[in-house]
């Protein structure tokens, strides 16, 4: 879908984009992650037309992005705002046809949006009489409401409360699943395994981590796993007495007792468990995989050193 | 439809519907003609108001007699004290005075006149006149003249002035009228280059600070909604003095006519009021009035107040907008509209003096030909006749420097909208003006 080949963007005393090349898939939801600062919102910007890189290409479904792709991109910035004394359906018809809708069109789609989202007593009702959460929904609709190919959301979620970011996390998913691709950009983990197929981790302008999310997970696996077991009739029957195994926390909770361990690498489960049958009852063993959040901390950490 | 119609549509729109707009549209015209009747009202009073009653002393007792009554003025003689005079004066109505004439008046020519409240101008005058008149005939009597074949000399001469234009014709010209004209026409453009280049400024100043420009630029150019926005406010600029034009008309003729039907004034009087000045007799003034408006030329007039107008706004509006992007509030923004507004605080003051006096002097001609100063200093000109090359080249310049500085204030404000608290200078801006695009 969108296809971002060496991009280069310099402000007059820094650069806030170094080199960067971002492949989104059609379809997919892509996560967009990075700490505050790290050139997220430039390179949205950059995306949507506002600013112009330095140097290199963005591709648009194999094009080469042009103002008329303009349409086809819904945009949600992360600093929300509308005209505060204009009433919402006044506003929301002007958005539409700003994005190129006609004015028929337009009315008939933000009313059944509306209607979704049980938000129609707000038509005549001005912004500035809505609450933050409300406005939140009023410019989520005017997001999407030319049915884009491409939405872009920046910190979608901020300033919504659990319920409605629930209901807005379901249209996301919904829209997506019609066509739509999804970029969704943040700097809060919680949501992106529930939501992304893919990502890309941007950190002090530069990219360093790409791909599915579940590859991702794949190649952080380390052979961690959990273990609950008890001691087995008659044998002392003691996880710390085996080799090849370094042993990460231990609890012990009545009879039964648990432990993260982490295998040496030269090692495989099987090795252990050979080891550990004659000695222990095994109830139960799950591989600890890292979650994108310890993942994201880990490598902005480690690109900070 | 065309974005950047949309957005000049919204912009419009939402100006035009707010009640502060029906508001000054409406009650400016009502505040004019409320100052006109008020000014006709008082210049009435002020001519009632003359009539003045005058006790004689009069020690000579020659003098006195030649006072005349007349319409302004009642001379009593009095035969009372001085002091007793004076009591009761204190008690009398306003514009009762006592005039003292020492018995050798012919000789020293000195009066005392008081009064109970301020003394009166008109009266002293006509007093200062009559006494006048009655030395005058007591002179010529010495000299052996004759009173009346001296009085009936016609020494009246009438003036009447005309300028040459380029073709050759002579027309008469009218100073005064002019130079008023150019005066109001002056303050009137002033006045609205600052009122719509401000409006222009703080609607992108609400855009930036309620950030929701950033979805707006995502949908078309920042070019777009800058001229979007300059065009919308200049359109709301046009409907307010076309508004203003037709309604003062139509109150002004309603006005005059209540006036007429209520006061039993006739139009003559109203004429004369507004002369105010008819030494000659001959001369009726409110004919004069009327052909001293007709030799200045109001659809040029109009035409080119317009194009000048809007020629000079959207040269200032461009620099607004520009300074509107770079700051994140009105407070922030003076330092920068000052130094932008100075060439047009400059005009506007040398036009009361300079360029008025001598609107086709040099200095006249240069400021009426730059274009941050034109608007103001070629429309000071026009009344006074200025050749239609030198309106048409003005013009053209104008139009140049207005490209330049759109060009010049689309460069900043793309970059300024989107920037946020950053305290920004000269030094910043340059910086912008000078980015990628």
């Amino acid at each position: 879908m969108l296809e971002i080949k060496n991009i280069v963007k310099k402000y007059s005393n820094h650069r806030a984009l170094d080199n960067v090349s971002i492949t989104v898939p059609k379809g997919s939801i892509f996560g967009l992650l990075g700490p505050n600062g790290a050139g997220k919102t430039t390179l949205i910007r950059i995306i949507n037309q506002i600013s112009a890189p330095d140097s290199g290409e963005i591709f648009f479904d194999g094009e080469k992005l042009q103002p008329k792709h303009i349409e086809r991109i819904g945009y949600l910035p992360e600093e929300r705002g509308l005209y505060k004394k204009m009433k919402i359906g006044e506003q929301m018809l002007y958005l539409a046809q700003l994005k190129g809708l006609k004015k028929k069109d337009a009315s008939h789609r933000i009313k059944h949006w509306f209607e979704k989202l049980e938000i129609q007593s707000w038509w005549d009702k001005r912004v500035e009489d809505l609450s933050k959460g409300m406005q939140q929904k009023v410019q989520f609709v005017a997001t999407i409401v030319h049915e884009p190919d491409l939405i872009i959301l920046d910190e979608p979620f901020s300033g919504f409360d659990p319920v409605n970011a629930q209901i807005i996390q379901n249209e996301i998913i919904e829209l997506n699943r019609k066509g739509a691709t999804v970029i969704y950009s943040t700097h809060r983990m919680e949501s992106i395994e529930a939501l992304c197929d893919d990502i890309a981790l941007i950190n002090r302008s530069e990219k360093i981590l790409e791909g599915s999310v579940k590859d991702i997970k794949q190649s952080y696996r380390n052979q961690t796993f959990k273990i609950s077991y008890s001691s087995m009739e008659g044998a002392r029957g003691e996880i710390d007495e085996i080799p090849f195994i370094d042993i990460i926390r231990h609890t012990t909770a009545q009879d039964t007792k648990e432990a993260v361990v982490k295998i040496h690498d030269d090692k495989t489960l099987n090795d252990i468990l050979l080891l550990l049958i004659p000695k222990v009852t095994i109830h139960q063993i799950i591989e600890i995989i890292p979650s994108m959040h310890d993942i994201f901390i880990e490598k902005v950490t480690l690109s900070k050193n | 439809m065309n974005k950047i119609l949309l957005i000049i549509r919204r912009e419009y729109l939402s100006r035009v519907r707010k009640r502060s707009f029906l508001l000054t549209t409406f009650l400016v015209p009502l505040f004019f003609i409320g100052m006109y009747i008020g000014v006709f009202y008082l210049t009435k009073k002020s001519f009632e108001d003359t009539h003045g009653i005058v006790h004689v002393i009069d020690r000579g007792g020659e003098i006195s007699k030649s006072l005349k009554n007349n319409k302004n003025l009642t001379f009593t003689v009095s035969n009372r004290e001085l002091q007793q005079e004076i009591e009761t004066l204190e008690d009398e109505a306003e514009n009762t005075n006592l005039l003292i004439i020492p018995d050798d008046f012919l000789r020293t020519r000195y009066v005392e006149l008081l009064s109970s409240g301020k003394p009166n101008i008109n009266t002293q005058s006509e007093i200062k006149n009559q006494l006048q008149e009655i030395i005058r005939a007591h002179e010529y009597a010495r000299m052996g003249l004759n009173v009346d074949s001296v009085r009936n000399i016609n020494d009246k001469i009438q003036i009447t002035t005309k300028e040459i234009s380029e073709t050759g014709d002579t027309k008469e010209s009218h100073t005064e009228v002019a130079m008023g004209i150019a005066m109001a026409l002056s303050v009137l453009v002033y006045l609205s280059l600052f009122l719509y280049g401000a409006q222009v400024m703080r609607g992108i100043i609400e855009e930036k600070t309620s950030r929701v420009v950033e979805i707006i630029i995502s949908s078309v150019k920042p070019f777009q909604l800058m001229m979007g926005k300059i065009f919308g406010i200049g359109l709301v600029g046009l409907t307010q003095f076309i508004l203003w034009i037709i309604l003062t008309a139509a109150l002004t003729s309603v006005a005059t006519a209540f006036i007429i039907n209520t006061s039993g004034v006739t139009p003559e009087e109203i004429s004369a009021l507004a002369g105010s000045k008819d030494q000659l007799p001959e001369t009726n003034a409110a004919m004069d009035i009327i052909a001293a408006f007709d030799s200045i030329n109001v659809t040029e007039l109009l035409i080119c107040f317009f194009i000048f107008f809007l020629g000079g706004y959207f040269l200032y509006s461009g620099l607004f907008a520009a300074v509107g992007s770079a700051v994140d509030s009105e407070t922030e923004a003076t330092q920068f509209t000052m130094p932008i507004t100075m060439p047009l605080l400059l005009t506007y003051v040398l036009s009361f003096g300079v360029l008025i006096n001598d609107p086709h002097g040099s200095i006249a001609t240069w400021l009426s030909f730059i274009p941050f100063t034109s608007p103001i200093a070629m429309l000071v000109r026009v009344p006074f006749g200025v050749p239609t090359w030198q309106i048409i080249v003005s013009a053209l310049l104008l139009f140049g420097g207005f490209l330049v500085t759109t060009w010049v204030a689309a460069r900043i404000y793309k970059v300024g909208i989107l920037m946020h608290g950053k305290k920004a200078s000269f030094k910043e801006i340059v910086k912008w003006f000078t980015y990628k695009q």
